[in-house]
């Protein structure tokens, strides 16, 4: 049965009820908050999150009063927008009502976005980067005037990137065009609510929050599998029977992975395993367009039994009947995990089913200790977010474009935006120094200043800029990338893509493994990368990067409590023995202590530190812990590392172990170490272009013949620490790289958790628990040989090879 | 400081790490692709406003080239200004720094692309200059032999065990020789890519700058 509701118009409520349908609780309570300046719903997926947030949008417009557009709908995937598109365009035109809804992303032609924004529609759908290119126009005004409301979707994936931060400046700016805009979230299940309403709203407006009823608790456990998972590695092969047998009792399965290369791994080998021929599809994000397209369409036909896949299906697409969600690997994140899950069982009310399947041992841990999270409703809290001042730096400029300005009121207009609430004044200045005039010490541009300041008031110099800041607009920098397509096929069909990186490392007759298969390295042509089809052959596999993601506090936490017990019968026997073993020859970490084995193996000594805090830190800490080893002649010559701990091998046994770990040392390690790194020269970059420093390379675009006119940006890296060591860049490069890559703030978690409590334990062989950390993968040398000398004999091999002779070296 | 000797068309040359030829028999000091006044360029015309340290960089870096070689004649060989904008814009700053150096030398200043004119900063302006059995100029021509020329940036990449070294390179034949480009704002073209192939013979040797210059068969 229908509920009545005052302001709901008869077009709508008789669409409901001719269907027999009734208007969630929530639903009719956004209707009834919907003059509130903010609000927040937090619902489960499939609980009608996205009617919600439009119905009182639909209400107002039912009477065909309101002129221009009325509701901004964001979404942080384009397809979302399409889908979205869809869905509304269907019931709008059964409640036979007057509103046009169009969508502008990336792939909108230009005459059409051109009309949008002297025309446009009632509702227009579309992305951060999309709006943020609108509010660079100088009729911005005109588009955005009588703008009522604003729809931010799945804001819970968008409020901790620079996407979101971007998205949240935009609409800083569009509450000044249009001050009555009523702002709306959607989320997914957060540990935190308050602070994505925090980001959300207009700095210091309330944000109302809305529960949606979560529905029943999901289903979900760890498969169980004959074979016990192997000591260390990724990827769950050894399980590969029991997940086809589940594939094969379930209308449609899910398989999780957390990495790209994982998961075209597992398609490989479930591939080579599908004796059935059960229709299997893979998609992640290094995919080529067609390729995913074609998986989404054949799903949501209804014709694959199973999608092996990534983050990239992490997002709201509804893919109709999924029931059964399996997640390969330690989730590493219990939200994540949570969100994953809700994508079986897409009907509200239902609950979801899923399975965990660990990789290795140590991962049978974290798995049942994320279960005990899933079930005890907690999830990993946000870390604090203060917006990131690169992307700032980019909005200044994308402001400019719109239009003159004072600093004054871009400042005040700036810390609306949450995550910029606390922006300090001088900081503020500075960035818009940078964009204004470079920032630099030697003030070298005062005749070609980008903005220009007259009478207090900023304008661009060149107008010709403005196409130089719109080309440039987005935060996602992702590495070079080079496509990969099939030879001899007409256009050469894309397979996907790789990192130029990896590409570079590919030798003709090399095989890797792409969308599934199998294919051999021809040559480059043209800026992509050539390949044949070789079914048959083992795979060299293809290394591109998929996100690495870290164990969350948590979860380490929650592994570390489980520690303590003197027995584990939640545990499986083979995981229980062997945590029973270590207690005996060693002991188990604890959590305000830091547990550090040395032992000696295979001729050379150990030193295996239990940290528990994360990939990222724990290999800066291997990164700190070598080089202050190497200063002490102590010779390292290697390290390897997981969540849980690093394992460095040398020549030399280390007896002295706290001082290693003393925070003043590993800061001021840290201090030397982070300047000439390529860490840091790889997150330069990436703010380098957030920021406008330099341009980003357009994809596609057709590389200058002759001189390059592009140059690698560790030269202005190297060129700025030495003669303006002071400049901001610097400082937002250094920012960056502590939170991102180089994860210092875990690192100082764990000192602030131990504290002085070091626990050595020397010992005479390899411990239960150090044992894997011998299998892991990635492996990093101590600065192996120096490129010069690898460099000397290849030179020498090569050039006798070819018959080729040359002078001696003199001095010159 | 290592340099690597070689000798083309029987003239024995050092390739110096800094990207600079010398030719002891001659005292000749070649640099190419200067680039002054790049970042004045880009800035000027809207583009990105880069560390306007680039001069400096590059300058002191052939201040120390000269005082190691004390050439008799240094050949630049074009494009050392980015355009005659940035050329007026720069070529006091320049001059300063180069007066003490030019004194008592022959300077010459082969026009390039990018500065088709004199630069006014003294020295000779030139299209392009023969010494001995050698012949310098910006852009390869077809069909010479003993030809010294830049403008095109050549850069090499190799694969060692998995790790990939790109390099700035000298590039030589028995016919030719093409310079990397010396400024320190300026990017390279991959010796494998078809203009430079194309132009170079099949048994081409390229020269990797680096703390010590090394040669290799040209990678393509």
């Amino acid at each position: 049965m229908t509920a009545h509701h005052p302001s709901l118009p008869p077009q709508i409520e008789g669409w409901f009820s001719s269907r027999g349908w009734s208007i969630h609780p929530h639903q009719r309570d956004m209707l009834s908050l919907s003059d509130q300046p903010c609000q927040l719903l937090i619902a489960p997926t499939g609980g009608g999150k996205t009617m919600a947030g439009f119905l009182p949008t639909l209400a107002e417009l039912a009477d065909g009063a309101h002129k221009g557009l009325h509701t901004l709908y964001i979404s942080p995937l384009k397809a979302l927008a399409a889908d979205i598109k869809r869905n509304l365009t269907g019931p709008i035109e059964e409640m036979g009502l007057p509103i046009r809804v169009e969508d502008r992303t990336g792939d909108t032609p230009a005459s059409r976005k051109k009309r949008q924004r002297a025309d446009p529609p009632h509702i227009l759908l579309t992305t951060p980067e999309s709006l943020a290119l609108l509010t660079s126009y100088e009729d911005a005004q005109r588009t955005f005037a009588g703008l009522q409301r604003v729809i931010v979707d799945e804001i819970h994936a968008l409020s901790e990137s620079k996407r979101g931060d971007q998205l949240m400046l935009a609409l800083s700016r569009l509450s000044t065009l249009a001050p009555n805009l009523r702002r709306v979230g959607l989320s997914a299940t957060v540990e935190d609510p308050q602070a994505v309403a925090g980001i959300l709203a207009k700095n210091p407006d309330p944000c109302a929050i809305l529960q949606a009823d979560p529905g029943p608790d999901p289903d979900i456990r760890m498969l169980t599998t004959e074979t016990p998972p192997p000591w260390s590695g990724g990827g769950g092969k050894y399980a590969m029977q029991a997940v086809l047998d589940q594939v094969k009792a379930h209308k449609t399965t899910l398989i999780f992975h957390n990495t790209r290369a994982q998961a075209e791994i597992f398609f490989h080998h479930l591939w080579l395993a599908n004796e059935d021929q059960i229709p299997i599809g893979i998609h992640h994000g290094a995919l080529s367009r067609e390729q995913r397209e074609k998986v989404e369409d054949a799903m949501i036909a209804g014709q694959l039994k199973a999608i092996v896949c990534t983050g990239s299906l992490d997002l709201g697409i509804d893919w109709g009947d999924v029931d059964l969600v399996i997640q390969v690997g330690a989730p590493k994140n219990v939200k994540r995990l949570v969100q994953r899950i809700g994508r079986a069982n897409h009907r509200y009310n239902a609950p979801s089913k899923a399975l965990i399947v660990p990789a290795n041992r140590f991962e049978v841990i974290e798995c049942v200790a994320a279960l005990q999270a899933v079930r005890e409703h907690t999830l990993d809290g946000d870390t604090d977010h203060t917006g990131p001042l690169d992307v700032l730096c980019q909005h200044i400029l994308i402001r400019a474009c719109a239009g003159p300005f004072t600093a004054d009121e871009l400042y005040a207009e700036v810390r609306t935006a949450g995550a910029y609430a606390d922006l300090p004044r001088d900081t503020f200045d500075r960035c818009l120094d940078f964009a204004a005039t470079g920032g630099y010490a030697l003030r070298a541009y005062d005749k070609w200043q980008r903005l220009i300041k007259r009478d207090g008031v900023y304008t661009l110099r060149d107008p010709r800029g403005t196409q130089r800041v719109r080309m440039n607009i987005g935060t996602i920098v992702d590495a070079d990338k080079m496509a990969v397509r099939l030879q001899k096929t007409r256009g050469g069909k894309p397979l996907g893509e790789v990192e130029e990186y990896f590409a570079s490392t590919l030798r003709k007759g090399d095989t890797f493994l792409i969308g599934g298969q199998v294919v051999r390295y021809e040559g480059m042509r043209e800026m992509n990368v050539e390949v044949s089809k070789t079914p048959y052959q083992k795979p060299k596999i293809a290394t591109f990067m998929g996100t690495k993601f870290a164990t969350s506090t948590q979860l380490s936490d929650r592994i570390l409590a489980m520690f303590r017990q003197d027995d584990w019968p939640e545990l499986p026997q083979h995981t229980r023995d062997w945590l029973h073993l270590q207690r005996k020859v060693s002991k188990l970490p604890e959590r305000d202590r830091l547990l550090v084995e040395t032992f000696p193996h295979d001729g050379r000594e150990h030193l295996c530190a239990y940290g528990f805090a994360g990939k990222n830190a724990q290999q800066t800490l291997g990164l700190l812990l070598t080089q202050r080893m190497e200063e002490q002649g102590l010779n390292p010559m290697g390290f390897v590392c997981t969540d849980y701990a690093t394992l460095i091998w040398g020549l030399d046994q280390v007896s002295d172990i706290p001082p290693l770990f003393s925070r003043e040392n590993l800061l001021a390690t840290m201090e030397s170490w982070l300047a000439d790194n390529a860490v840091m020269k790889r997150t330069f970059k990436g703010s380098a272009i957030i920021a406008g420093l330099v341009d980003r390379a357009m994809p596609g675009a057709k590389r200058k013949t002759g001189r390059q006119a592009t140059f690698s940006t560790d030269i202005l890296y190297d060129t700025l620490r030495k003669y303006d060591p002071g400049h901001i860049m610097l400082d937002i490069t250094r920012q960056e790289a502590m939170r991102g890559l180089v994860d210092f703030g875990r690192i100082e978690q764990m000192l602030d958790r131990i504290g002085d409590r070091i626990d050595h334990a020397p010992l005479t062989r390899v411990t239960p628990l150090a044992a894997p950390l011998f299998l892991e993968p990635g492996r990093i040398p101590i600065q192996g040989l120096a490129n010069e000398r690898l460099l000397d004999d290849e030179a020498e091999r090569l050039m006798t090879t070819a018959g080729l002779e040359f002078g001696p070296r003199v001095p010159s | 400081m290592n340099g690597l000797s070689f000798s083309f068309h029987d003239a024995a040359l050092v390739a110096r790490p800094s990207g600079a030829l010398f030719w002891p028999a001659e005292r000749a000091l070649v640099v190419s692709d200067l680039h002054f006044g790049k970042v004045e360029r880009m800035a000027r015309r809207g583009g990105p406003m880069l560390p306007p340290y680039e001069l400096t960089e590059t300058l002191d870096r052939l201040l120390a080239d000269i005082a190691q070689t004390d050439p008799r004649i240094v050949i630049c060989l074009g494009d050392s200004f980015d355009d005659l904008a940035a050329a007026r814009a720069t070529g006091e700053a320049v001059a300063e720094r180069l007066a003490p150096a030019m004194a008592g030398r022959r300077w010459i200043w082969i026009e390039g692309n990018h500065d088709p004119g004199p630069v006014g900063l003294g020295g000779e302006h030139l299209a392009e200059l023969t010494l001995a059995n050698l012949t310098f100029r910006h852009i390869a021509e077809g069909g010479e032999t003993g030809e010294i020329s830049g403008h095109y940036h050549p850069k090499a990449r190799v694969i060692l065990r998995g790790r990939a070294i790109t390099r700035r390179c000298l590039l030589i034949d028995a016919h030719r020789m093409i310079l990397p480009a010396y400024g320190t704002y300026t990017g390279g073209l991959f010796c494998h890519q078809p203009e430079l192939a194309n132009l170079m013979q099949p048994d081409a040797t390229a020269i990797l700058l680096g703390a010590r210059p090394v040669a290799l068969p040209m990678p393509r």
